[in-house]
């Protein structure tokens, strides 16, 4: 990756951040953790890689991403906004009464979202789906999903493993985004989903396994998603949840709750 | 008395013959393509044909990414395992976002009968019921089951159709026009309206000729869309027969009845009474046997009849 892009990507993860710190610190709820650990990966999928439109976004044969570990909303919302999907300034309307920005991603009310979710487990499944539409109708979109390191320990995400392999889903690239944190602790001491990499194998998946944090590994992984034929590619990309923010970092409160005022100031300040 | 065909067949026959006409149209099962009769799709479409395994729910959210996607999916399993084990994704993932997805459900009800009560589903339309923005088909028949495949093509959002796998009489003509929310009045009278969808239909048919043999006119409605119900076909009924039996193959609490006694109580109150499983689970047997011991039977119907146009007086 040249220094120029790296650059872009640095400064628009930034922007990214900024917008979900907030967005949370608005709503005085949310889940900032996860989101701020998803936050590199979706930078570089909407701002590098994928064929979209911001003002087209029923663009029939964009690219599109599915956030299966939909409570990272603002995450997906911050890049939307700064991709220019909808105005920034909206960000500040999260989870508001009125908003179209719901706590949890809502296709039908908000530009450039491309599937409901919220509900763990489903929308891996939604993105097979969409995946398989585009082998039907010959249109040669990638499909692009993230699901939680917590998330995966809903069976679905494995039914959809199954099938995403099974109908040889090479245009469906699923981040897991391991963070090892989930809302009632470790995800090894909730209940242990690990391990991954060798779980996806086993499900015939192409696998990579990348630092979730670094754009040049991103890219990397995804290039190898996107030469890949006749299988769907996990990539299990280990991160750091509230990644960014210092007094975020690695810490289980900050999956779904919101900083005051006084922690806003100090996370914009290090943004 | 008239053929007799499940409806189940007719919605495999029907997925093919519009399957040529729709390019779109796909067609997604859960390990159950021979009883769910989408088996006939499936040899006739290959490459429009996925089977999920059994893993419905994962089936459904599949569903939803295809309807997202442009296009058309019928999903099928059991009404026990759609309505049932994928409620919630359902819910979420097709209802919420209002997605073209058409689920078809087959074996709902007791008439499944030697499986017994894990796979005989009586809350199916409870379920769907309560989902906004779902349509909801009860087909009386073969005829009818065709009619409500073609409509749900042709209408936008989602739409729970629902199968049996009981061989019922086929008692309307080809020349059957269905409307989406239209109920159906079969045949006119006084006294009561005995109000049916699915396979008490026909028997509510004959409770009418029984009745007759009573001194009793009953009218008779095939409510065949659940949601929306058709309220002034009900409203009329209630005014001018100032009497209401429901007739269904579901739980008494959710269903048609429900459903009925929800408007009526509201708009045209009168007394009522609904036939259907009686807050029971099924159980293994012949169906005749079956249907008997849970009074889905024209002379059960028509005994609830009489008794309440007798309370009337």
């Amino acid at each position: 990756m040249n220094n120029e892009k790296l650059a872009m990507l640095t400064e628009k993860a930034k922007l990214v951040r900024r917008g979900i710190i907030e967005s949370t610190h608005s709503a005085g709820c949310g889940h900032p953790g996860g989101s701020l650990s998803v936050a590199d990966i979706l930078t570089y999928l909407y701002f590098a890689e994928m064929k979209i439109d911001p003002k087209n976004p029923g663009m029939k044969d964009r690219d599109r991403f599915i956030l299966s570990k939909g409570h990272a909303a603002p995450a997906l919302y911050s890049v939307l906004a700064n991709r220019g999907y909808f105005p920034v300034e909206d960000l500040k309307t999260l989870r508001k009464n009125g908003s179209y920005l719901q706590g949890h991603p809502d296709m039908k009310g908000i530009p450039g979202v491309d599937m409901t979710t919220g509900s763990l487990g489903l929308g891996i499944s939604a993105a097979c789906g969409i995946a398989l539409a585009g082998k039907l109708s010959d249109t040669p979109y990638r499909v692009y999903c993230a699901v939680g390191d917590g998330e995966s320990e809903e069976g679905q995400v494995w039914e959809a493993a199954m099938f995403a392999a099974h109908y040889k889903l090479d245009n469906l690239t699923v981040f897991l985004d391991f963070n090892g944190l989930q809302i009632d602790g470790k995800v090894t001491d909730v209940i242990d989903p690990t391990p991954l990499d060798k779980k996806f194998l086993a499900f015939n998946w192409n696998v990579i396994t990348i630092d979730g944090h670094d754009f040049a590994a991103i890219e990397s992984a995804v290039e190898a998603a996107k030469s890949t034929k006749g299988k769907p590619t996990a990539i299990i990309a280990h991160t750091v949840k509230g990644k960014g923010v210092s007094f975020m970092e690695n810490q289980v409160a900050w999956h779904g709750k919101a900083p005051n005022d006084e922690q806003y100031a100090v996370a914009m300040s290090e943004l | 008395m008239a053929d007799k065909k499940a409806t189940r067949e007719a919605y495999g026959e029907a997925l093919v013959e519009f399957g040529a006409k729709y390019d779109n149209l796909v067609v997604l099962d859960a390990d159950l393509a021979e009883a769910t009769k989408t088996c006939k799709f499936k040899a006739a479409y290959p490459d429009r044909f996925f089977d999920c395994g059994i893993a419905e729910g994962n089936m459904m959210a599949v569903a939803a990414g295809l309807a997202a996607s442009g296009m058309i999916p019928f999903a099928s399993s059991f009404a026990m395992f759609a309505a049932g084990r994928a409620f919630e994704q359902i819910r979420n993932c097709i209802g919420y976002p209002h997605l073209n997805v058409k689920i078809g459900a087959t074996h709902a009800g007791i008439t499944v009968g030697e499986d017994g009560a894990t796979h005989q589903c009586n809350e199916d339309i409870a379920l769907m019921r309560t989902i906004p923005g779902m349509t909801i088909i009860n087909p009386a028949d073969a005829v009818e089951a065709r009619a409500a495949v073609k409509a749900a093509i042709e209408m936008k959002g989602p739409v729970y159709l629902r199968f049996g796998r009981y061989a019922v009489p086929v008692i309307n003509g080809e020349d059957y026009e269905f409307e989406v929310g239209r109920g159906v009045e079969l045949c006119d009278g006084s006294d009561v309206s005995i109000v049916a969808s699915g396979l008490t239909v026909s028997m509510a048919l004959e409770a009418a000729e029984l009745l007759k043999a009573d001194g009793i006119s009953a009218r008779v409605i095939n409510m065949h869309t659940i949601k929306p119900i058709d309220e002034n076909l009900l409203v009329k009924a209630a005014k001018e027969t100032g009497a209401v039996v429901t007739a269904e193959e579901h739980s008494i609490i959710g269903g048609l009845g429900s459903a009925v006694a929800e408007v009526l109580s509201e708009k045209m109150p009168v007394p009522m009474r609904r036939v259907g499983v009686n807050d029971k689970y099924g159980k293994s047997g012949q169906v005749p046997d079956l249907l008997r011991e849970y009074g889905l039977t024209p002379e059960h119907i028509a005994e609830v009849a009489k008794e309440l146009v007798a309370s009337k007086k």
